[in-house]
């Protein structure tokens, strides 16, 4: 797979990563040539293959829907970059 | 002190030879002395270390506490420890205080450890040299011209060089056992689920497992033993009862049916660390194994697979990072796009972003059936082809890595040569299976890491595989001479 400077500049913008324009000609080649390399999956014959999302073959565990954490806000607000009234800042989003 | 294993150290501790506070002291000595050098720490936690001391101190004059009461350790940066930084190697993370701990940190906590502090690692976890922290590389202790391997490679020099007596490390593809093999140390990945996930920085959270990295399998048995067990607050924690690891150590291995993969021992691996592994093997037949030749034949698709299943699992477990509720936030932010755009590309360095877009990428429409689906498929192939193994025989050894370690900023232009050297481990995690890594010889005076891989739960039959071989050998107890 080769991807084109378009192409990386769509996934990045997917991702929420800014990359500078200098990167995207680097950052292009690098993730062609490793999308090349596990295009080498293509010679396994999977035809009929259930696939495997995780190691055990187990159904997720559910637990009782009850309240079992203790409000601990001002404690994990203390370490965000920005808050006010307990409400966690960001620019605003609506005019 | 610094040289001796747990059980002799909490045996001195017993007897009144030294208090845990002298231990302490003497290990974070040698931290101040050494550390820099290696850039093994990211956090040195002295004052908290000396109270958690003088606590088991108090404990071990009443007769109280277990084995672990008392002996010093340190914790890969990638744990959540309540009141400290838990930067996962990351500038991302570099002002995170966690306000909680890690349940693998309350038990080694609960078992009465103190830690001196937290290691350096890849970023993210994301890398097998070390270089992709945001803290520098860290350097390996027999040649500090060379990675120590990773992504736990500050876990691996700090136990090499004898700057704590244990370290904990996770191991996604190989993080555990490719440095243990690079740093001549032991270092076990249990069987998925056996070990909380709990505050351990996500990265791959159906590959991701924790485990001890130590100097022998003795002593990796006894933390696994604090470390394992179920917890409700990881959904893929495992209920199995969990056995008692030092129980088996010294068991016969006469009968013991050892496979050696062909896949393993091609043209891959460095021709002088394959005569290594063949010395070792030769132990293993003196000590009454039965030696096969066996085949995993698609091991040759599990590093493609791997480099499709983590990047598209990460991609979603980093996307939390977004400069809101906690970590780096960009300068004047422009709006809330720029906010996380800038947050996350100032944040991260290239090798995570690598894998967040290829993940990104893989996950995308269009892209998915013929990326992630297919990926999953062959995940399926590798996990089956371990299964069939396992009916014929008890254990899988070979080489942890196809070389020794390398020269810092040879790979790091490279990803793919890179990758390449997790290729014997990765099989392990996409299975969910144990496995380990202990030493086994040197070339050129650096360290060779045999490979012993088990079927799912067996950490107590690799452990005593691997302690059978250190009663035999002594390179467990060989000592880069810097920091003898």
């Amino acid at each position: 797979m080769s991807l084109k400077a378009e192409d990386v500049v769509k996934i990045a913008h997917l991702a929420r990563i800014e990359i500078k324009d200098e990167e995207i000609e680097s950052y292009t080649s690098e993730l062609s040539e490793i999308l090349g390399f596990v295009e080498r999956l293509n010679a396994a014959d999977t035809k009929g293959v259930t696939p495997m999302a995780h190691p055990l073959d187990q159904v997720q565990r559910l637990r009782v829907d009850e309240v079992t954490e203790e409000d601990q806000r001002e404690l994990f607000q203390s370490i965000a970059p920005e808050t006010e009234n307990g409400l966690y800042l960001v620019p605003q989003v609506i005019e | 002190m610094h040289n001796q294993t747990i059980t002799e150290l909490s045996a001195g501790l017993k007897a009144g030879d030294f208090s845990s506070e002298e231990l302490t002291c003497g290990f974070l000595q040698r931290i101040a002395q050494h550390g820099e050098a290696l850039n093994c720490f990211i956090t040195i936690a002295e004052e908290q270390a000396l109270v958690a001391a003088r606590a088991a101190d108090v404990l071990i004059a009443k007769g109280e506490g277990g084995i672990l009461t008392g002996i010093p350790m340190a914790h890969k940066d990638i744990f959540c420890t309540k009141g400290h930084k838990t930067s996962c190697g990351s500038k991302m993370l570099d002002n995170f205080i966690s306000p909680y701990n890690a349940t693998v940190v309350n038990q080694l906590e609960s078992a009465g450890m103190v830690m001196l502090g937290k290691l350096n690692m890849d970023e993210f976890a994301m890398g097998s040299s070390n270089e992709t922290s945001y803290y520098g590389a860290v350097r390996n202790p027999w040649d500090t011209n060379c990675v120590p391997g990773g992504s736990s490679g500050g876990s691996a020099a700090a136990v090499a060089a004898r700057l704590v007596p244990v370290a904990t490390g996770t191991d996604t593809g190989g993080s555990i056992r490719q440095p243990a093999s690079f740093c001549g140390i032991t270092g076990l990945k249990p069987t998925y689920g056996r070990v909380s996930r709990f505050g351990m920085i996500a990265f791959a959270s159906s590959l991701d497992q924790a485990g001890p990295m130590t100097r022998d399998a003795e002593d990796a048995a006894l933390i696994l033993q604090a470390m394992a067990g179920f917890d409700e607050k990881d959904s893929t924690s495992l209920e199995n009862e969990v056995p008692d690891y030092s129980a088996g150590l010294n068991n016969d291995l006469t009968g013991l049916k050892i496979g050696l993969p062909k896949e393993f021992f091609d043209e891959g691996l460095d021709s002088e660390v394959a005569k290594v592994i063949e010395v070792a093997v030769e132990e293993y037949r003196k000590l009454g194994a039965e030696i096969k030749e066996i085949s995993l034949p698609n091991m040759q698709l599990s590093v493609p697979t791997y480099y499709v299943v983590a990047p598209a699992e990460c991609s979603a477990n980093l996307s939390r990072f977004d400069g809101v509720r906690f970590g780096y936030r960009c300068e004047n932010p422009a709006d809330l796009n720029d906010l996380y755009s800038r947050s996350r590309g100032e944040g991260f360095g290239a090798e995570v972003k690598r894998r967040i877009m290829i993940g990104a990428y893989a996950l995308s429409a269009g892209y998915y059936d013929a990326y992630y689906l297919k990926a999953q498929q062959v995940r399926k192939l590798i996990s089956e082809d371990f299964k069939k193994a396992f009916e014929e025989v008890d254990v899988i050894m070979g080489p942890t890595a196809p070389s020794t370690t390398f020269g810092l900023g040879e790979k790091a232009d490279d990803p793919l040569s890179m990758y390449l050297s997790d290729i014997y481990t990765i099989g392990a995690n996409l299975a969910g299976i144990p496995a380990m890594s202990v030493p086994a010889g040197f070339v050129a005076g650096k360290p060779v890491g045999l490979q012993l891989v088990g079927n799912y739960f067996s950490e107590g039959q690799l452990l005593n595989a691997a302690h059978r071989y250190q009663q035999v050998t002594d390179w467990h107890q060989r000592v880069p001479a810097e920091f003898a």
